[in-house]
C-alpha cells in the first residue's frame, strides 16, 4: 500500500502534505517541513524534547466564532507525537477511513458540516480541499500577488489543510456528546505527563484563505462581533479596491461556436483566475459537448486522452480587443491596466489564436492549469473540467518544461485516483 | 481635629471630591456615620457582577443612584465560551430600579443580555434618562432603540460599542423627535442596516453639543461630508463608509470640510475604505489622540504606514497586523507619546504570511516610553524580544500577549516563554491585567507569583504543567480579583488549597482543566458565601444518563465561580449547576 500512497504525497506535495508523514518518512520524500501548531520541529520522529511532552489535542468544539462560510471543510488532523511510534500516522488513506470514522464520530460539534458527511465522502473532503486550493481564487486580500498556481504562500494552509487521520488517543476530552454523553466527561485526559494538550485540528475556511492551524472553540481569544465585521468588511473592500472609481465595466464576450453573446461586468472581478472562472461557468454549456469524457462523475477528468487533446490545442483562449481595435491575448498585463483598456472579450479556440502568443505555439501549459491537474478535484460536477478550457496565460508564467511534468503528473494522478477506490 | 466633628454635610461635601469607586467603598466602611453619609451622596455604582447582589439591595443602600454600572456574562463569553443563554439579564434590573424612587440618569452595561422590552422599560421609567451605553451586549432589536430614541427627552448619549443587534431596518434614527437637540453622543457603528440618511442629517444639524459621533457603513462618503458640515466641533469621529473618487466634486468638499474640524482627537471605523481617499485625512492626524483602525481591512500596510506617520501626537493606536513590524517601527519613531497599542490579527488563521513578530514589538518598547497598555496578537514570540520589551517598558499596567498558535515555543531557542514574561512581570511593577499565551510551565507561574503584586487579572489558557502552577499564583498575587483560566492541567488540589481566597476575588473561570465535579460540590459546602456553577451545555443530557453523571469523578467541562451576598441566582438555565 505504501508505494503508491507515497508516491501520490510526492507529487501531490504542495497540498497533501502532513507533518506527520513528514516526521515518519522525510528522507525520501522532499516534503516541507512545516512548522505545524507551533511544535518547534517535527521533522523527525523523535521529535524535539520540548514537543514530546506535548500531545496535542486541544478539543474542536465548534468552528471558527463568526465564521460565515457556509461549505466549511473539515478536515481532521490529530497530531499525537508522543504515540507517533506506536500508531503509525498516515496521511489521509482510504483505508483508514473505518478507523477514522468511529474516532470521528466523538469529535465534531457544531461543525456545520457534519463530520460523517466528510468521513463518508473521503474523497470529498479532498475534493474540497483541492478545489480551494487550487481552482478558485481566494479574495485573501492580496490578489495582487500572483494568481493562484502553485500553492507557495498564498496557501498558507497547506500543510494543515490536508488531512491526517490517525487513531485518536482514546479519552480526548469530549466536547461530541451525541454518542456518549455521561461517559465522555469521565474519560478526560490529561496524561499526566506534563503538559498534555491533544489537538483535534481541523481546518476551518473563513473569509478566503484556508485555514492552517488548529482551531479550537475560543481561540484565538478575539470577539466574534470582530471577526465577522472582519470578514464583512474584506468582503467589501475587495470589491472596492482595484477600481480608480466606481462604475461597472461592462464589455461583450462572445465565444466561437456559441450561438449568442453575454456581458460581464469587468469591475465585479479583481483577477484574470476570477475572470476565467466566470467565463468558464457561464459559456459551460458550450463545452460540455466538446470535451468527450466528462459527463462521467470527476473521477476521469484526465483520462489520458483529454489530456492529449489539451495538448494539442482543442482548447480555447480568451482574447480582447482592447482601445487600438487590436486583438489581444488576455494576461499579458497586469489586471488594473487590462480592465482599462478591454473593450470586449472574445473565446475562441486555441488553433484559431495561433500566431497571438509564444505559449501556444509551445504547447505550454500555464502554471494554473498544471496545478489543477496536480489537485484533481473528483468530485463536484461543477468542476468538470471548466478551467481545462479556458487557457489563460498567467502572467509569470515562465518555461516549456512544464509539459513534461504534466506528463509525470498524470501517470501518478491516475494512480492516486485507483488508490482512492481501495 | 477629628472629622466627627463636622457636620454631615461637611463630610459629605469632602466625600463629593472622591470619586473612584474603590475610594468610597473603602471610605465607607470607615464607621457607621461615614456609611450613612457615603451612601446617601453616593451617585456613581459599578457592579462588576450582577449576580453579586440584588437590585433591591442596590436601591435599598443607595437611594441616590443616578448612574449605574453593570457586568454581566464572565470574559471568556467574548470567546464563545459561555453560551447565549446562561445569564446576565438586565430586565429585572431595570424593573426593580423602575419600581423605586430611582431617578436613573445612566445606565452602562457590558456583556448583558438586553431584551427590547427592557429598552423600552428604561426609556418609559426615568424622566431625567441621558445616558446609555452598551458594550458587547445582545438580544435587542433596533427596535428596543427607536423606544430609547422616542421616548428618553434628555438624551445626551446613546453609545452602541460592539453588540449583536437584530437589525429591523426600522427608522430607530427618525423616531428623535424634532424636540430633542441635547444629544452630546451618538455611536450606532454597530448596526449594519441602512438608516435614513436625511433623518441623521437633520438630527446632526439640531444637536449643537455632538461631540461624538460614530457611524455605521451604510453611511456614505457624502452624507459624511454633510454631516461634518453641520459638526464642525466634533471631538470623535468614527467614519462609516469611505468610498469615493479622488477626483469627484464631493471628494474635494469633504477634504475642504475636514480641515475645518480641528476639534477632533479620537478617529475610528473606516468600515468601507478606499485607501485613495486617505490623503484628506492628514490634516486632522496631527491632532489625533486616539486612532482605532482595527475595522479597516481595506487599509494595507503601507496605506496605515503612511497614515501614522502623521499623527505625532497619539496616545493610542488599535490596528490590525497589517501594518506589519515595519510599520510598527514607523509607530515607534513617531508616536512618542503613545500609551496604549492593540494589534489585532487581520487573518487569524493565515500563518504562513506573519504579519507581525516580536520584531514589531520591540521596535515599539524602543520607541514609545510611555507605553502602559499592551494588546498584541502575533505568531511568535521570543524570550529575547520579552526581555527587551521589559528592559524597556516598565510602566505598564496591562499586558495581553496572544501568540496565535497555543502552545508555540519560542520559534529561536524552542524554549517555553516562561522567562519573557518572567521578565515582564519582574519589571513592571505596577502590571494589573495580564494575559498569556504561548508555550508555558509552571515556570511562568512561579514569577507571577513572585513579582506580579499588583495583579488583578490574569488569563491563562493551555500554560503549566501540574497543580503547582495554579497555587503559586492563588499564593502569591494578592490583588488577584479575577482568574480566568482555560485548557490548563490544574486540578482539585489546586482549586481546593485556599478556598477563602475566592472571597478576595470576583471571579474564577476554569474550563478544560482537571478539576473534578467532587472538588466543586466540596468548594461550594464549604463556602456560601460563593456560588459555584457548572455549565454543561455541551452535553445535552437525557435524563439517565443525568445521574450517571453525578458521579464525583467526574472532570468538569467549565466551572465559574463568583463571590456573591445573596447566594444562588434564579435565572440560571437547565444546564447550569449551581452546586
Amino acid at each position: 500500500m505504501s508505494p503508491p500512497l507515497l508516491g501520490v504525497e510526492e507529487e501531490v506535495q504542495s497540498s497533501v502534505s502532513s507533518p506527520s508523514v513528514e516526521c515518519i518518512s522525510e528522507n525520501g520524500m522532499g516534503l516541507k517541513e512545516r512548522n505545524y501548531l507551533g511544535l518547534s520541529d517535527c521533522s523527525s520522529v523523535d521529535s524535539s524534547g520540548v514537543s514530546s511532552n506535548l500531545n496535542l489535542a486541544t478539543e474542536l468544539r465548534l468552528g471558527l466564532p463568526g465564521s460565515q462560510s457556509p461549505e466549511r471543510e473539515t478536515e481532521f488532523c490529530l497530531l499525537n507525537l508522543g504515540k507517533l511510534d506506536e500508531k503509525p500516522l498516515f496521511p489521509l488513506l482510504p483505508s483508514k477511513d473505518g478507523i477514522c470514522s468511529s474516532s470521528q464520530k466523538n469529535v465534531v460539534t457544531g461543525n456545520k458540516r457534519g463530520f460523517s458527511d466528510t468521513m463518508d465522502g473521503f474523497s470529498e473532503v479532498k475534493g474540497y480541499v483541492y478545489t480551494e486550493k487550487s481552482w478558485m481564487f481566494h479574495e485573501a486580500g492580496s490578489d495582487s500577488e500572483s494568481p493562484q498556481s502553485v500553492g507557495h504562500g498564498k496557501y498558507p494552509g497547506n500543510s494543515g489543510v490536508n488531512v491526517i487521520l490517525s487513531t485518536r488517543s482514546p479519552g480526548v476530552q469530549a466536547s461530541v456528546k451525541q454518542d456518549e454523553p455521561a461517559n465522555v466527561l469521565q474519560e478526560q485526559p490529561r496524561a499526566t505527563n506534563g503538559t498534555s494538550l491533544k489537538q483535534t485540528v481541523i481546518s476551518n475556511n473563513t473569509t478566503g484563505a484556508p485555514a492552517a492551524k488548529a482551531q479550537v472553540v475560543g481561540w484565538p481569544p478575539i470577539r466574534p462581533f470582530r471577526t465577522k465585521t472582519l470578514a464583512a468588511s474584506s468582503k467589501n473592500n475587495d470589491e472596492v479596491d482595484g477600481k480608480p472609481g466606481p462604475g461597472a465595466v461592462f464589455v461583450k464576450v462572445s465565444m466561437d461556436g456559441a450561438p449568442y453573446l453575454r456581458k460581464v461586468d469587468l469591475r465585479t472581478y479583481s483577477t484574470y483566475q476570477e475572470l476565467s472562472s466566470a467565463l468558464e461557468k457561464m459559456f459551460s454549456c458550450f463545452t460540455l459537448g466538446q470535451c468527450g469524457s466528462h459527463g462521467t462523475a470527476g473521477k476521469e477528468i484526465l483520462s489520458e486522452s483529454r489530456l492529449k487533446d489539451l495538448l494539442h490545442g482543442s482548447e480555447y483562449v480568451v482574447t480582447y480587443k482592447d482601445k487600438d481595435g487590436d486583438w489581444m491575448l488576455v494576461g499579458d498585463v497586469p489586471w488594473e491596466m487590462f480592465i482599462e483598456t478591454c473593450k470586449r472579450l472574445k473565446i475562441m479556440k486555441s488553433s484559431d489564436a495561433i500566431g497571438l502568443g509564444n505559449y501556444l505555439v509551445s504547447r505550454t501549459l500555464p502554471k494554473n492549469l498544471l496545478e489543477q491537474w496536480r489537485n484533481p478535484r473528483p468530485t463536484t460536477k461543477k468542476n468538470l473540467d471548466m478551467g481545462a478550457n479556458f487557457l489563460m496565460p498567467n502572467p509569470n508564467q515562465t518555461d516549456n518544461s512544464e509539459v513534461k511534468s504534466v506528463g509525470c503528473v498524470v501517470e501518478s494522478e491516475r494512480s492516486y485516483h485507483v488508490s482512492s477506490h481501495l | 481635629m477629628n472629622m466627627n466633628y463636622f457636620p454631615d454635610e461637611v463630610v459629605e461635601h469632602v466625600f463629593d471630591f472622591i470619586t473612584s469607586h474603590k475610594d468610597r467603598n473603602s471610605v465607607s466602611l470607615v464607621c457607621k456615620s461615614w456609611y450613612k453619609i457615603e451612601r446617601y451622596s453616593r451617585q456613581r455604582v459599578f457592579i462588576g457582577n450582577c449576580y453579586s447582589i440584588t437590585p433591591q439591595r442596590l436601591i435599598a443602600r443607595f437611594p441616590g443612584l443616578k448612574s449605574l454600572t453593570l457586568k454581566g456574562k464572565p470574559h471568556f463569553a467574548d470567546f464563545n465560551l459561555v453560551p447565549h443563554d446562561w445569564g446576565g439579564f438586565v430586565y429585572p434590573w431595570i424593573k426593580a430600579l423602575a419600581k423605586s424612587r430611582i431617578g436613573l440618569e445612566e445606565l452602562r452595561l457590558k456583556r448583558m443580555v438586553v431584551s427590547d422590552d427592557s429598552l423600552e422599560l428604561l426609556s418609559k421609567s426615568f424622566p431625567n434618562f441621558k445616558s446609555l451605553v452598551l458594550v458587547s451586549c445582545e438580544g435587542f432589536t433596533t427596535d428596543g432603540v427607536a423606544a430609547i430614541a422616542a421616548n428618553c427627552r434628555f438624551l445626551r448619549e446613546l453609545d452602541l460599542q460592539e453588540n449583536e443587534v437584530e437589525d429591523h431596518r426600522g427608522h430607530w434614527l427618525s423616531c428623535f423627535p424634532e424636540s430633542c437637540t441635547s444629544l452630546v453622543s451618538l455611536n450606532f457603528a454597530c448596526l449594519k442596516g441602512e438608516i435614513n440618511l436625511a433623518s441623521l442629517e437633520r438630527l446632526v444639524a439640531r444637536s449643537p453639543n455632538l461631540k461624538s459621533l460614530r457611524l455605521n457603513r451604510v453611511v456614505p462618503l457624502d452624507t459624511l461630508q454633510k454631516l461634518l458640515m453641520r459638526a464642525p466641533q466634533l471631538v470623535d469621529l468614527g467614519i462609516g463608509s469611505y468610498v469615493d473618487d479622488p477626483s469627484s466634486e464631493v471628494f474635494s468638499k469633504l477634504k475642504a470640510v475636514i480641515q475645518l474640524c480641528n476639534s477632533i482627537r479620537s478617529l475610528s471605523g473606516f468600515l468601507e475604505v478606499a485607501p485613495c481617499c486617505m490623503s484628506a485625512i492628514y490634516p486632522i492626524c496631527e491632532n489625533l489622540t486616539f486612532l482605532n483602525l482595527s475595522y479597516a481591512p481595506g487599509l494595507q500596510g503601507n496605506d496605515l504606514t503612511k497614515l501614522v506617520q502623521h499623527c505625532r501626537k497619539l496616545q493610542r493606536l488599535w490596528i490590525l497586523d497589517c501594518i506589519g513590524d515595519k510599520g510598527l517601527g514607523v509607530v515607534a519613531s513617531t508616536c512618542k507619546e503613545l500609551q496604549e497599542l492593540r494589534v489585532f490579527p487581520s487573518d487569524p488563521f493565515d500563518a504562513e504570511n506573519a504579519a507581525v513578530t516580536e520584531e514589531g514589538l520591540v521596535l515599539i518598547s524602543a520607541g514609545c516610553p510611555k507605553l502602559n497598555s499592551l494588546l498584541y496578537f502575533c505568531h511568535q514570540m521570543t524570550n529575547a524580544a520579552l526581555i527587551t520589551v521589559a528592559k524597556n517598558c516598565t510602566n505598564f499596567i496591562r499586558f495581553r500577549l496572544c501568540i496565535l498558535d497555543p502552545v508555540k515555543a519560542d520559534p529561536v531557542t524552542n524554549q517555553p516563554l516562561d522567562e519573557g514574561f518572567g521578565a515582564i512581570v519582574r519589571s513592571n511593577k505596577s502590571l494589573k491585567r495580564l494575559s498569556l499565551s504561548g508555550l508555558l510551565t509552571d515556570q511562568v507561574f512561579l514569577y507571577i507569583g513572585m513579582y506580579a503584586k499588583k495583579l488583578e487579572m490574569l488569563s491563562i489558557a493551555f500554560a503549566g504543567d501540574s497543580n503547582k502552577g495554579m497555587l503559586y499564583v492563588l499564593n502569591g498575587c494578592k490583588k488577584l480579583r479575577k482568574l480566568e483560566i482555560r485548557d490548563c492541567p490544574f486540578g482539585d488540589v489546586a482549586l481546593l488549597q485556599d478556598m477563602g481566597k475566592y472571597e478576595t476575588m470576583r471571579s474564577l473561570w476554569m474550563s478544560s482543566c482537571e478539576v473534578t465535579l467532587g472538588a466543586c460540590k466540596t468548594l461550594a459546602k464549604k463556602m456560601p458565601s460563593l456560588n459555584v456553577e457548572i455549565i454543561n451545555e455541551s452535553e445535552k443530557l437525557e435524563s439517565e444518563q443525568l445521574e450517571l453523571s453525578f458521579d464525583d469523578r467526574l472532570l468538569v467541562d467549565k466551572m465559574y465561580l463568583y463571590r456573591t451576598l445573596v447566594g444562588d441566582r434564579k435565572d440560571a438555565p437547565e444546564y447550569v449547576w449551581l452546586l
